[in-house]
């Protein structure tokens, strides 16, 4: 009977301590982690480029995200990152109701363009209601309207050698501690010719709001919500990063995301 | 007390050690250990990506607007200290120190999982995310070479899948682990093969497919899922479900590795070999 009882009483003991170790490596033994420099992180983030190819591979190039009912639409779209951007040059745009407002393609084309904000909405337009997927998690409905990217860029005539399209905001994301850091993004050219993908600039039947962007915002309805930039000006195709901020690709990438996006 | 004196007489009793028997193929073995780190990785970067955004809607889109949530951790302030709290299907809990809030009193961060849960230790989205999505390949790696080697070698036919006469011992079974009495045979027992196989046939395939139906481009590619899981919110509700049954399955493997004897256990994992009760029949390739 001892035996037994020593046994049980062994076997919760045991199992305390084997929680308790459970918790305790929960710690901060792996903060280094967090370290964007660090090799080992470095390996893991690997698979971001794996999970891109893969995808690229598995999901056809013109395989459209959802599109919802009117009626799905159930709330206005929530506005995350910047909402009132505060640059001189956004501000005094905003001011004119973006009367001035010009979107340039620049870069690897043969012929650079650039576009008022009656032009764009004068180009046949395209209306989606698709889901809006953010990084931290959550989903939010709602209609977009603007005019496809893919012409733009067919009338601009991409060079052979361009690899990504980088778009250019007026926001700035930057701190008094770390200086001005105007938000940028970047996407592939299966992305910037994808059907879904517009220059949004309206939402829900409106005008598209400052807190969402206005006057222009790209939508990418693959990816996650930031790699659809708000307050663009400026589209450049480019063969690589290195010239644009930390060299990633885009403002959160700069910040340890991922730049595919797109799970 | 019948259980205990039960069992004291059929230890004082025993004639001899049953066989040593090989239970476990390597790769049995490798994926086994695999696992253990990947899903404890994945756990607690799973655990900071939920802080993010702690709670938990039904549906293709988060009520901002209307509530369609079923979990929502946060903090609020009452009479000038920092509460914790956890609503989950309309009910309210106070969970601080846990949930919403945590840290000392003195200084108490408003998150979801407390930072001994998650990796790393404080908020950090973009870092969670590498891990495990790193993990999540290492997972489903692991997972593709179990089936197959497993399929071939017969570990999912022996062992795995209950069988007929699994489900007609499974009173006796549970009346045995009932009183911790463990029967040390050859195969898994009925209770064990319902447990893995609950595991590797509904919850592994739940979670890693409610985790693709969260990333926007495999929806693309696969719409059907978000018809399958009832929406985008929904699945992640899911995903964090299936993930809560793998933590209440780890925890009672670990039980009964200890109730059943770790060291056996433990041998039989990492050797392969396995020491059987007393007066199991003798097999070829079986060792004394």
């Amino acid at each position: 009977m001892s035996k037994l009882m020593v046994t049980r009483r062994r076997f919760l003991g045991l199992s305390a301590a084997g929680a308790s170790s459970l918790v305790l490596a929960g710690c901060d033994q792996f903060d280094f982690l967090g370290d964007r420099e660090n090799q080992v992180r470095g390996v893991l983030s690997k698979a971001n480029d794996l999970t891109y190819h893969v995808q690229r591979a598995l999901v056809g190039q013109q395989a459209l995200a959802r599109e919802y009912s009117e009626s799905e639409i159930r709330q206005g779209q929530r506005p995350n990152g910047s909402r009132d951007p505060d640059t001189a040059e956004y501000l005094a745009l905003k001011a004119n109701d973006f009367a001035d407002y010009r979107l340039k393609i620049t870069g690897l084309v043969e012929n650079p363009a650039s576009y008022s904000l009656a032009e764009l909405r004068n180009m046949p337009e395209r209306t989606q209601i698709t889901r809006h997927d953010c990084v931290e998690g959550w989903s939010c409905i709602a209609k977009w309207t603007g005019t496809q990217l893919g012409p733009l860029l067919d009338a601009a005539k991409v060079k052979a050698n361009a690899r990504f399209i980088v778009f250019h905001c007026y926001d700035d994301m930057g701190s008094l501690f770390s200086g001005p850091e105007l938000y940028y993004e970047s996407c592939d050219l299966v992305d910037g010719h994808h059907p879904q993908t517009i220059l949004a600039y309206g939402l829900n039947g409106q005008t598209l709001p400052v807190a969402n962007g206005a006057p222009v915002r790209v939508r990418i309805e693959r990816a996650l919500g930031y790699k659809q930039p708000k307050y663009v000006h400026t589209i450049e195709l480019v063969d690589g990063f290195s010239q644009f901020g930390k060299g990633k690709g885009g403002y959160w990438e700069d910040h340890g995301y991922d730049w595919y996006g797109g799970i | 007390m019948s259980a205990e004196t039960a069992g004291s007489t059929s230890e004082a009793s025993r004639p001899q050690k049953g066989p040593l028997v090989y239970r476990q193929a390597l790769l049995t073995r490798i994926t086994h250990w695999t696992w253990a780190i990947a899903l404890f990785f994945m756990l607690l970067s799973g655990l900071q990506i939920f802080n993010a955004h702690p709670a938990l809607y039904i549906g293709q889109e988060s009520g901002f607007e209307y509530d369609n949530a079923v979990l929502a951790m946060y903090g609020v302030t009452k009479d000038g200290a920092a509460v914790g709290q956890t609503r989950a299907f309309g009910q309210t809990f106070d969970t601080t120190g846990v949930f919403g809030v945590s840290g000392t009193p003195e200084r108490p961060t408003y998150r979801g999982f407390p930072s001994w849960a998650t990796i790393p230790s404080y908020q950090d989205l973009a870092t969670g995310r590498v891990v495990h999505f790193f993990f999540g390949w290492i997972l489903v790696a692991a997972l593709f070479v179990w089936f197959l080697s497993s399929l071939v070698n017969g570990h999912i036919r022996r062992d795995v899948l209950p069988m007929g006469e699994d489900i007609k011992g499974l009173p006796q079974d549970v009346a045995d682990h009932a009183r911790l009495r463990f029967h040390h045979g050859r195969s898994y027992n009925a209770l064990q093969k319902i447990a893995y196989s609950v595991v590797f046939f509904i919850l592994f395939p739940l979670i890693i497919a409610t985790g693709l139906t969260m990333s926007p481009g495999m929806d693309a590619a696969f719409p059907w899922l978000l018809d399958l899981f009832g929406g985008r919110q929904t699945a992640r509700t899911i995903h964090f479900s299936v993930m809560a049954l793998l933590v209440l399955f780890f925890i009672v493997h670990i039980l009964m590795v200890f109730a059943a004897g770790p060291i056996n256990e433990l041998r039989s994992m990492v050797t392969g070999w396995y020491r059987t009760s007393p007066n199991t029949p003798r097999q070829e390739g079986d060792r004394p």
